[in-house]
């Protein structure tokens, strides 16, 4: 029993780290229709970010979530500017596809940049007090491993009290919901386009931070978030940002209680059987809506 | 107010409007008719920036509107209700109403012109927490007129106010229209219920194969021999 809810608990808290790392990218796709398939990169870089933070400069893992979230900001709308931006126009199916390319490329140009920069070396952000742990019923929670929740469910948050209650976020959704209305409202639709960008990639750099904490970060790391991200994706429901929190828990509690159950080199594998049996069965998502 | 020379506009290589000449002076009901695809639509998405035009010139209040996207139009005070409203189905009554004063100008005196468009259109502030998409659709048209207002337009732009609507409904809607109009506010109009259009209207143009093959006031229009037997039957 001890080992079950161990496994749970901890399947639960990766969960809530997959939720984040599919918010950013699930608001992106949401807003551009952008498939961001370096979104694991963007993560990649924002643990870099707080590795060195770490390590040069003595600051806190947590403390330097912002910082994280100023150089993700800056560097998304950077390239939504330079790189994106020359998409946005085509007609829906081209721009998915052509999207998919540049979105690629980008993630094979960051990995070699960071791969150059940084070095192939696994590394991690090690304080001692992460692994301090509370018990609960004989469940250990790290430090660590409880902040992916908190952080998680704190931005999911943020951002929907952002896209719900201020002028910028409801113009936002107005955009997601037509975009042609949204200009004929006096809405710069770029300016939009830009922003959320900038948002989604500064999600994937304080996941990537998290990642840093708990896990470890290395070059190469991205594809492999970007996945786990686009199974959220499909689990919460395309463009459905509650959805991604609940679709992470579920992708972590299934992959726990598979390694549980059956064996650990099945991990993955349940995720990605998961994901094809939702694609099956329900291609509007386990939260999503028909009309979405 | 609102003048157009010679513009010519086109998809891809297919020209849809041929040197659409037009004026609507302050304080007037135009009216655009024609039969679909005559390039109605096309002529309002070219005002307010959602097309290019390629040549030509389109002025207001004596400026050039030039290459301004479609937010810069609005915040000179050209205003459209798309075809079909095009209202925010997933959002409230009032965010929809609050999003039409998204321009700066227009948002500080959003409370003021918030009461005027409720005053306009009762039904909207009874409805006002109601989600948009769950509206009728006389209800609708409703609030894309007012979502409209809410930017405090000097020139309002109707694409087809009155599709889909039932006829008592359609009646109703003029008369707003007129209301809006006595209030100050310039009106463009593009309309398929062409008796109904000319009745309202000061002055009327007819679009046909993108080209405006007449013009005149309305009582003009309706003794065109061609508007008569092709639209009134």
């Amino acid at each position: 029993m001890q080992a079950l809810g161990q496994n749970l608990a901890y399947g639960i808290l990766v969960g809530a780290l997959y939720g984040l790392v599919a918010l950013g990218l699930s608001l992106i796709f949401g807003v551009t229709k952008f498939l961001n398939v370096a979104h694991g990169e963007l993560l990649m870089l924002g643990g870099y970010v707080s590795f060195w933070a770490f390590s040069l400069l003595g600051i806190d893992p947590f403390l330097s979530i912002p910082i994280t979230i100023v150089v993700l900001l800056l560097l998304g709308a950077l390239l939504y500017v330079l790189v994106f931006s020359r998409t946005i126009k085509l007609p829906e199916e081209t721009k998915i596809k052509n999207t998919l390319l540049v979105a690629f490329g980008l993630s094979i140009i960051l990995q070699n940049l960071a791969l150059r920069f940084f070095t192939a070396d696994e590394r991690g952000i090690s304080a001692s007090y992460l692994r301090t742990a509370f018990t609960v019923l004989d469940v250990r929670l790290p430090i660590g491993r409880l902040a992916n929740l908190v952080v998680a469910v704190f931005f999911l948050i943020a951002l929907q009290i952002f896209l719900r209650k201020t002028y910028t976020g409801k113009a936002i959704r107005a955009t997601v919901q037509n975009w042609e209305a949204a200009s004929l409202m006096g809405i710069d639709i770029h300016k939009v386009y830009i922003l959320s960008f900038a948002i989604g990639a500064a999600l994937a750099g304080v996941a990537g931070t998290l990642v840093a904490v708990n896990y470890s970060i290395m070059p190469s790391m991205g594809l492999n978030w970007t996945l786990k991200a686009l199974i959220v994706m499909v689990l919460g429901g395309l463009g459905n940002i509650p959805g991604t929190l609940i679709g992470g828990l579920i992708l972590g509690v299934t992959e726990s209680a598979t390694s549980f159950f059956i064996n650990s080199n099945y991990r993955e594998i349940a995720g990605l059987v998961l994901f094809l049996l939702v694609l099956i069965f329900r291609p509007q998502g386990l939260m999503g809506t028909k009309e979405a | 107010m609102l003048s157009l020379d010679k513009v010519n506009v086109f998809y891809k290589e297919l020209q849809a409007l041929w040197e659409i000449s037009l004026d609507v002076n302050e304080g007037e009901i135009v009216a655009l008719i024609g039969p679909n695809g005559a390039g109605k639509t096309t002529t309002l998405n070219t005002i307010s920036g959602l097309l290019r035009y390629t040549s030509g010139d389109i002025r207001f209040l004596g400026q050039p509107l030039g290459k301004r996207p479609p937010h810069k139009i609005v915040e000179l005070g050209i205003s459209q209700v798309p075809e079909s409203g095009k209202i925010f189905t997933g959002m409230s009554v009032l965010e929809n109403l609050e999003l039409g004063a998204f321009v700066p100008s227009a948002r500080k005196a959003r409370e003021q012109t918030l009461q005027r468009v409720y005053e306009i259109f009762p039904r909207l502030s009874e409805r006002y927490n109601q989600q948009a998409g769950t509206l009728s659709g006389g209800e609708r048209q409703m609030l894309a007129i007012g979502r409209a207002l809410m930017s405090m337009p000097k020139l309002l732009m109707l694409d087809e106010p009155s599709f889909g609507l039932a006829p008592i409904l359609v009646e109703q809607m003029f008369d707003m229209i007129k209301k809006i109009n006595q209030q100050g506010v310039t009106i463009l109009l593009v309309e398929q219920n062409i008796q109904a259009a000319l009745d309202l209207a000061h002055r009327a143009y007819l679009l046909e194969y993108g080209r405006i093959a007449g013009q005149g006031t309305a009582q003009d229009l309706l003794s065109f021999e061609s508007v008569r037997s092709s639209y009134l039957g």
